[in-house]
């Protein structure tokens, strides 16, 4: 079904955006958010993406989390052609490729650390036994291990941006997509969450995270700099 | 996300918003309880009505002077006395023009003042036969009912109802004593017992002489003979409607007229007149009940708006249900059980709040309120479904927020 190596016996990229264009459209206005964007991310990379705001870099990530579609060019996820995807199929391809880690944390109040950690696990079908499981396992991976029934409102900014991050990790996705995940955290959280994504790394996951801070996109071994819509030079550390 | 899992979610959503799921739920309790109550007093306002009519007696016929309607829908002259006489009651009363019939009491009722001592009480004077105690279903109190010897005399005597014996003498133990009445005294030689009262008159409240004695001395000789009512008493159950064939042809023939429609009586029966107050009270019931569905409709749009409310208060968590992978069936459906579950408590505590008030009410209220079964448990549906059909708009709506614009929504 999904082919992850390509004719020529290279595997293919875990992204892989071409020619992508997306515009806005209001009333008679119309807005190009993307112009044109070539971007490939392999397996295991960790990329920052920059950029000021209103450059383009929160569609580019809206298009990368398929929250959005393109209006022309192609993106293929994991093999995956999602340009041709109705609303059922995007929300499949989020809930199977896809771990979100949002810069509001996005944490239902009303339910307990596990019970926000399942959720993805829930729109999949994993039995209920199955879910606590694996929803306590990803808590103990991001040390969270004796916090396992407590609400967002009982948990410091870190720990309920851990949360969310337990929360992006529990369906064992091709892609852990952060939205400026430190925004809200002070300089110790900060460093904590950026911690656990440099653990991730080192374990091999495919992170792509979304900032304006240089030094958050510092810890990425390779930024991506948008500006106006278009990619504006790339630098890749050793 | 299995039903098990949206009913929790759902669940658990109505709870942490308690105050305003209790006041939702309260528009449709009270919608609810007031179907129960209405439908509930209907059904008990026509058993209270049937069974007061059936106490003047089963398989009885009602032979009443003057046609029910002239073929210029008029109503025939009811009560005009002239049309039914003491031989129309003799006639009925042989087996053999009417084998059908088992008894037959004519009466002929005047008001008429009565004396005793220093008081006087003005009540319904009835002269008719011994049969009409049987006829009527009617039972002593105390002393004796006329019999055929007071009636072949035109005997003095009187049986009093037990309010009539109490107006005129302040107790009901009054065998013995004398009543006059147009100046002529009679001697009391029973009482009553109690009946109650149908939809038109107290039946504790007459004084019953022999049908002779108020033909010829209570009330003027022009209508010695004629009588106001002949009532006749059926042999069996099953035999009501050939006692009023008899009766009919019977009583065609003697009046010498040979089409039905040209008849100068009227039968009626028990049935045709529990017909009539049943179909009165239908109409009552479904008016009240109309009333009813209307503030159930307005607990409805209670549930829309609550669920309009929730669904813009939540667009957030509907977001990041989205981009965590809710396919929109999912989301739709988590609405869509929460309003269910709001309709279905408004419709169980309705249900018990209807139920307990049907007990409690009637010692208030004074009449009997019928619980349907049928209709509880139709009103619960109903509730469900009002839930549902009220929920599909907001819960459509939920389903049709794009994540990207519900997450960044604050």
């Amino acid at each position: 079904m999904v082919e992850r190596a390509s004719s020529d016996g290279i595997v293919e990229p875990v992204i892989r955006l071409t020619e992508a264009k997306k515009v806005y459209r209001s009333g008679s206005i119309e807005f190009e958010a993307l112009r044109g964007v070539d971007l490939e991310i392999g397996e295991g990379e960790y990329v920052a993406v920059m950029g000021p705001s209103g450059s383009g870099k929160s569609t580019l990530m809206n298009i990368l989390g398929c929250l959005d579609t393109l209006s022309s060019g192609s993106y293929r996820l994991a093999g995956a052609d999602v340009d041709d995807f109705d609303e059922v199929e995007l929300a499949r391809i989020r809930n199977q490729r896809i771990g979100f880690v949002f810069q509001q944390f996005n944490l239902l109040p009303s339910l307990e650390a596990w019970r926000n950690v399942e959720l993805p696990l829930l729109y999949a079908r994993v039995p209920a036994a199955d879910r606590r499981r694996r929803a306590e396992e990803a808590l103990d991976r991001v040390g969270l291990g004796d916090r396992y029934g407590n609400r967002p409102g009982e948990l410091s900014g870190g720990q309920q941006q851990r949360v969310a991050v337990a929360r992006a990790l529990v369906g064992e996705p091709t892609l852990i997509l952060a939205d400026e995940p430190t925004g809200n955290l002070d300089s110790v959280s900060t460093e904590d969450v950026l911690g656990l994504f440099d653990e991730l790394h080192g374990l091999g996951r495919t992170i792509v995270l979304i900032t304006h801070e240089q030094e958050v996109a510092d810890r990425a071994r390779r930024t991506v700099r948008v500006r106006d819509g278009l990619l504006h030079g790339e630098e890749v550390r050793a | 996300m299995n039903w098990r899992e949206t009913l929790d979610t759902s669940w658990s959503a109505v709870r942490s918003h308690a105050l305003r799921s209790v006041l939702t739920v309260l528009g449709i309790l009270i919608g609810i309880a007031a179907v129960i109550l209405t439908v509930g007093l209907g059904l008990g306002t026509q058993k209270d009505v049937s069974s007061q009519i059936s106490s003047l007696g089963s398989d009885l016929l009602i032979v009443s002077p003057g046609s029910s309607t002239d073929s210029s829908g008029l109503r025939g002259g009811f009560g005009t006395g002239s049309s039914l006489t003491a031989s129309d009651a003799e006639a009925l009363s042989s087996s053999v023009n009417a084998p059908d019939i088992a008894a037959v009491a004519a009466e002929k009722s005047s008001s008429l003042s009565l004396e005793a001592g220093d008081g006087n009480w003005t009540t319904t004077v009835t002269g008719t036969t011994p049969s009409w105690l049987d006829v009527r279903s009617r039972e002593m109190l105390s002393g004796e009912f006329i019999d055929e010897e007071d009636q072949d005399t035109a005997a003095s005597v009187v049986v009093l109802g037990t309010e009539t014996a109490t107006e005129l003498f302040g107790t009901t133990n009054v065998v013995g004593r004398t009543v006059t009445i147009d100046g002529r005294g009679l001697e009391v030689i029973g009482v009553l017992a109690s009946a109650g009262s149908d939809s038109s008159s107290n039946l504790d409240d007459l004084a019953v002489v022999p049908l002779s004695t108020s033909s010829s001395q209570l009330v003027g000789a022009s209508s010695a003979s004629s009588v106001s009512t002949i009532y006749l008493k059926a042999a069996g159950d099953g035999q009501l409607s050939a006692a009023y064939q008899e009766a009919t042809s019977v009583l065609l023939n003697l009046h010498g007229i040979s089409a039905a429609a040209d008849a100068d009586f009227t039968i009626a029966s028990q049935d045709a007149l529990v017909d009539t107050a049943t179909s009165i009270y239908r109409t009552l019931t479904v008016l009240l009940t109309g009333i009813a569905a209307l503030s159930l409709l307005v607990g409805g749009i209670g549930v829309m708006n609550i669920m309009l409310v929730s669904v813009s208060e939540r667009t957030r968590e509907i977001g990041l249900r989205k981009a965590l992978g809710a396919p929109p069936w999912a989301i739709r459906r988590q609405f869509l059980v929460e309003a269910a579950i709001l309709g279905l408590s408004g419709g169980l505590l309705g249900a018990v709040l209807g139920i307990a008030s049907a007990f409690a009410l009637p010692g208030v209220i004074g009449s009997s309120i019928e619980v349907s079964p049928a209709a509880v448990v139709l009103s619960i549906v109903v509730a469900v479904g009002i839930g549902l059909l009220f929920g599909v708009y907001p819960a459509t709506r939920a389903a049709r927020l794009a994540p990207i614009d519900a997450l960044r929504s604050e």
